[in-house]
């Protein structure tokens, strides 16, 4: 951190964020084109509509309205009884009418609030409102495509008409990390939701950051704001947030003022860099689109929206505390990714079947670590996510059960969740046949321990002398006279015995 | 009267190339018509809400069912330059 | 009676018992089209050799079943701003000259599914923008009863097809008179429909908040059939209102007894010709015979109708237009060097001046810190024009008025005068923002004056010129003013009336009776 934003420093960042969530709907937002973010082949989603032929009219589509809505109520946002579209006019190769299909003054969610947790005094954290001023739908425009060297541009109409989120903060932001935490929370929110996939480096999710500084002693806002476009990763988000307030810190403190401008995050440079001015500042001219009738939300339509929102990120992590009382860090990895949450979930509703009884709570604990190391990390290898696994949750519980069980060992169980990862399968089948079974048999580990302390008689006598690693050495001999397959605490527990 | 300036930036703002000659007749011929219009400022509207639709409609929404459109070819057909299925413009950088 | 001004259940019935085929019943449109098209220029582009594949198509159906629709194997024209699959649609723009959509306009979805039979695609000013056809980029059409003279417009080149008898229908807009004027100079009857009655899609959007798709006829009969093909909901424009369609020709009145009539003082103006004035008077005393009751009303914001319009329309236009960029199809120019100019240079050279006035009314219009002083200013005048009729049409059932303060002027009327359309309409326009049906039945001849202003001066010239009779009726009351017009047809000829140089020297003749 640059050394004038240290917090002593008095010189305060205020960050507002415009986020862009393409919503995902089967078609596009005013016409029955497929809505693909993933389709490669150009202006293969395209139709009279969304490429603006004359004549042709929108028409909204009902689940980008209702998206619109249960994202705006999971944002505490209030919903007015009207809403309506308005068409903002501009031209660009990629707006096929001239105009894009916008909300201004009635757009459909207002005043929420969305409370992160950022990190607090001693390492704790603290809970903090970032206020909501707005959410809005509107049509995507469509991509224009600079190859390079060359002297011309191609344009692709597949994203033009796809529905969008424009989700506004009001300035509350005080820093690049409070910035990525809301960003993920809000990633979070979306995805729970299943309104989109709130993905950054695919542009299913933009952020245009708003950034000033405060002056030591300023309690106004500033008179001028910087808005930075190009961002298209969590990681760039945060370098450009935090290079550009160091920039700006430092134009203030030599006594000046940054100019209002609109910068672009340069990532090979490492910065922001202006971008070029428009011949002249825009003039939009909103007007109400005549085309499309307004929206009229009944209690009960908002009723039924606000019922049909899941559990959110910040429910489940509070439930997760306080049902299986996982560290907070385990919760957090374990809740940023859907999928992951919903195979652990549904794991742990089958030990509870299959415990019997109420879960105890290692079993919780269990779980979510073979959840997030050992099978997180398959799933990461295979890119793939635990719902198209070969793992199903009743294996997986079966499986943190042998182990709870000390039927199979840890080491022994990684080996079986390959397997299962692999082929698919129970896991005790897998165990027997890879011969992983673990032996808890007194008897059996007797016999191997008496084996190995006749064989050893040093290493005996060095730890009766008080040599503690030679009890580590006796207890390798022993595992490895059963094959690894002793049940590790059985083994201490009678060798111990013996040497006594 | 409209200024020159002004209707220099309107032609900017709609994209309409005007010559000099058509900057003059243009700023006179807006002026007649805002002239004509200025008389609605005689209509009492306070407390009066704007209508913009007059059909009452509410609500008229499509369902979410994607399909492809067969006209994509024509679509393209109609370009006035295309590459690989893009369309071709002017380098707009 | 000859075919050429036949009306549509007349050519049916000739159709039905074989007195005539639909193919020569078209070659003998498109016989009258090459003869005369060139006297009037109603046509900008006739579709020969589809028409006459159609109309064997529409031949065999008529072999085929019993039943057969009133249109299967009827000629008719089309406005060019209505989008035809493979048929050139230029909107009388130049931005648009080589334009062929690869869709058709729901209107016309509907019309090929009765198996009607397109003819050509007929002129208007571009974009519909004007009064008399003068703005169109391929030369002004002409009125039929005096070639000197304009048709009216925007749908002129529909409204002479049909008067000069070279199509006994065709489809037609009005945003603000576009149908009522033309029909009414043309001596033909015009039905603008309900706003949302009948689907915009597919036809050149002007002002969105008022466009209506509506017809131009012999015969208030024809526009009640024909609405009953265009009319209803369509799920391409979200517009469309969920209404049934009622058979209105089935249930057309021939006498108005208990049918209340408003005529609005304010809709005879100040510089309405004297003849239009007394034709409107009579008519309206033949509505009284038929029994209607005629009852004097106030519409005292008329007169404000339309400069609301003048600020509406043109700002919904100047977002419309914004489309036409020589981007995606259409014209582009060829000496742009950068794409900045590609935008301003294509949009220069595309657009004829009244467009380019309209775009830029509107852009100023709505542009920051006039917004409020003029378009919302605007809509809420709209809204009190539009209270104003709803308390109206309590008291009555429809209101009768002139279509026209004047008969046709002179070609040029228009000319240089960025205002002609706004004034030649303002008997129009107030209805039309409230987006209310209405007709234009022809109800008489009047003396031309003949002045820049389009009438309104005092040098009388002898030409008998057509005047018409407009009646508006109350949101959906479409029926109302078939009835309120039909009757009027059944008790007066007017609307059979033929200008003299287009009668046909030798009539088609029934050949198989």
């Amino acid at each position: 951190m640059a050394e004038n934003l240290k917090p002593s420093s008095g010189y305060a960042p205020v960050i507002g964020l415009e986020i862009h969530v393409q919503l995902k709907t089967k078609s596009k937002m005013f016409c029955d084109s497929p809505n693909n973010p993933d389709e490669t082949a150009p202006n293969k989603n395209i139709c009279e509509i969304c490429t603006g032929q004359p004549g042709t009219l929108p028409v909204a589509n009902r689940e980008a309205v209702r998206l619109a809505v249960i994202v705006g109520q999971a944002l505490n946002c209030r919903i007015e009884e009207y809403s309506k579209f308005d068409r903002k006019n501009y031209f660009y190769p990629d707006l096929p009418k001239g105009y894009q299909i916008s909300q201004y003054d009635r757009p459909i969610a207002q005043n929420g609030y969305l409370d992160i947790e950022v990190p607090g005094e001693n390492g704790g954290s603290a809970s903090k409102r970032i206020r909501i001023r707005r959410a809005h739908l509107e049509e995507d425009a469509g991509k224009n495509i600079h190859p390079e060297g060359a002297d011309y541009s191609l344009v692709d109409f597949n994203r033009a008409g796809t529905p969008l989120l424009e989700i506004v903060t009001e300035p509350d932001i005080a820093s690049a990390k409070e910035a990525k935490i809301f960003l993920q929370e809000l990633r979070n929110i979306i995805r729970y939701i299943g309104a989109g996939s709130a993905d950054m480096e695919k542009g299913t999710m933009r952020l245009e950051p708003n950034i000033s500084v405060r002056k030591p002693g300023q309690l106004e806002l500033p008179a001028y704001k910087v808005e930075v476009k190009n961002i298209n990763s969590f990681r760039f988000a945060e370098s450009a947030i935090e290079y550009e307030i160091a920039r700006q810190a430092e134009i203030l403190k030599e006594g000046g003022m940054p100019k209002q401008v609109t910068m672009g995050w340069n990532e090979k440079a490492g910065q922001t860099m202006e971008q070029r001015e428009k011949e002249e500042a825009n003039d939009y001219r909103y007007f109400p689109e005549p085309d499309l009738p307004i929206l009229h939300f009944s209690k009960e339509y908002l009723e039924e929206a606000l019922a049909s929102i899941p559990e959110l990120p910040a429910q489940k992590r509070a439930r997760f505390k306080r049902e299986y009382g996982l560290p907070d860090a385990d919760i957090r990895n374990l809740t940023e990714w859907k999928e992951l949450t919903e195979f652990f979930e549904e794991a742990i509703s089958e030990l509870d079947e299959l415990a019997g009884k109420a879960l105890p709570l290692k079993f919780a604990k269990m779980a979510a670590n073979w959840c997030l190391q050992d099978f997180s990390a398959l799933l990461n290898a295979a890119k793939i996510n635990p719902l198209e696994s070969k793992v199903t949750p009743h294996n997986f519980a079966e499986l943190i059960k042998l182990i709870e069980q000390s039927k199979i060992s840890a080491t022994a169980g990684k080996q079986v969740l390959a397997k299962m990862f692999e082929l698919g399968g129970e896991p005790s089948r897998i165990m027997e046949d890879l011969g992983l079974a673990q032996v808890s048999d007194a008897a059996v580990i007797e016999q191997a321990i008496n084996k190995v302390v006749s064989e050893n008689a040093k290493a005996v006598a060095d730890y009766k002398a008080g040599l503690q690693k030679s009890f580590g050495f006796l207890v390798g001999m022993a595992m490895k006279e059963l094959k690894g397959k002793g049940n590790p605490q059985v083994v201490n527990d009678l060798l111990k015995k013996k040497l006594e | 009267m409209l200024t020159r300036d002004e209707v220099k930036k309107i032609a900017r703002l709609c994209r309409i190339e005007l010559s000099p000659a058509e900057i003059e007749k243009f700023q006179k011929e807006l002026s007649v018509i805002l002239d004509y219009v200025s008389e609605l400022k005689k209509v009492e509207t306070s407390g009066v809400v704007e209508i913009s639709q007059v059909t009452g409609l509410e609500n008229v929404l499509r369902e979410d069912a994607p399909r492809y459109s067969d006209l994509r070819q024509a679509i393209i057909a109609n370009f006035p330059e295309s590459r690989e299925g893009f369309l071709k413009i002017r380098n707009i950088l | 009676m000859d075919a050429s001004f036949s009306e549509i259940s007349e050519l049916h019935e000739k159709l039905k018992n074989k007195e005539i085929s639909s193919v020569e019943l078209t070659e003998y449109f498109l016989q009258r089209i090459k003869k005369h098209n060139p006297q009037i220029n109603a046509y900008l582009t006739v579709t020969e050799d589809a028409a006459l594949e159609e109309a064997k198509e529409a031949d065999k159906i008529i072999a085929r079943r019993g039943k057969i629709s009133v249109f299967t194997g009827i000629p008719f024209g089309i406005k060019d701003l209505f989008c035809t699959k493979g048929i050139r649609t230029t909107a009388s723009s130049k931005i648009l000259e080589n334009y062929v959509p690869p869709f058709d306009a729901t209107s016309v979805q509907k019309m090929r599914a009765e198996n009607a039979i397109i003819l050509g695609k007929t002129n208007l000013d571009e974009f519909a923008h004007g009064s008399s056809t003068e703005t169109s980029a391929f030369g002004e059409s002409k009125n039929p009863w005096d070639t000197s003279r304009i048709p009216g417009g925007s749908s002129g080149g529909s409204a002479a097809a049909v008067a000069a008898g070279l199509a006994p229908l065709a489809l037609a807009t009005e945003t603000g008179g576009s149908i009522r004027q033309p029909s009414s100079l043309c001596g033909v009857s015009g039905w603008k429909p309900t706003y949302g009655r009948v689907s915009r899609y597919g036809v050149i959007s002007m002002t969105s908040s008022n466009d209506s798709i509506g017809a131009i006829g012999r015969s208030v009969r024809d526009l009640a059939l024909t609405a009953e093909v265009m009319s209803g909901r369509d799920e391409k424009d979200a517009t469309t209102g969920n209404r049934e369609v009622p058979q209105y020709s089935a249930n057309l009145r021939t006498n108005l007894k208990g049918m209340k009539i408003g005529v609005p003082a304010e809709y005879f103006i100040d510089g309405m010709e004297d003849d239009v004035k007394k034709r409107v008077l009579d008519a309206i005393e033949e509505l009284r015979k038929l029994g209607a009751e005629i009852i004097d009303v106030s519409l005292p914001l008329t007169k404000y109708g339309s400069l609301v319009y003048a600020i509406v329309t043109p700002s919904e236009i100047s977002s419309n237009l914004s489309r036409f960029d020589g981007i995606r199809y259409g014209h582009q120019a060829k000496d742009a060097r950068d794409l900045a100019e590609i935008y301003s240079k294509t949009r220069a050279q595309g657009f004829g001046d009244e467009a380019k006035r309209r775009i830029m009314t509107g852009t100023y219009a709505l542009s920051a810190g006039y917004y409020e002083a003029y378009y919302l200013k605007a809509q809420k005048v709209r809204r009190l024009l539009v209270d104003e009729f709803n308390n109206v049409f309590e008291k009555v059932d429809c209101l009768v008025c002139a279509s026209s303060p004047n008969v046709a002027p002179k070609i040029g009327a228009a000319k240089d005068n960025p205002l002609f359309g706004y004034i030649a309409d303002q008997l129009n326009i107030p209805a039309a923002m409230a987006g209310l049906p209405a007709l234009s039945v022809p109800c008489g001849f009047g003396a031309a004056r003949d002045g820049a202003d389009g009438g309104a001066s005092s040098s009388v010239a002898g030409v008998q010129m057509p005047v018409g009779l407009q009646i508006i009726g109350p949101q959906w009351g479409e029926q109302k003013i078939f009835d309120a017009g039909h009757a009027y047809q059944t008790v007066t000829d007017w609307h059979k009336k033929m200008p003299p140089d287009f009668v046909p020297a030798s009539p088609l003749p029934g050949k198989r009776k």
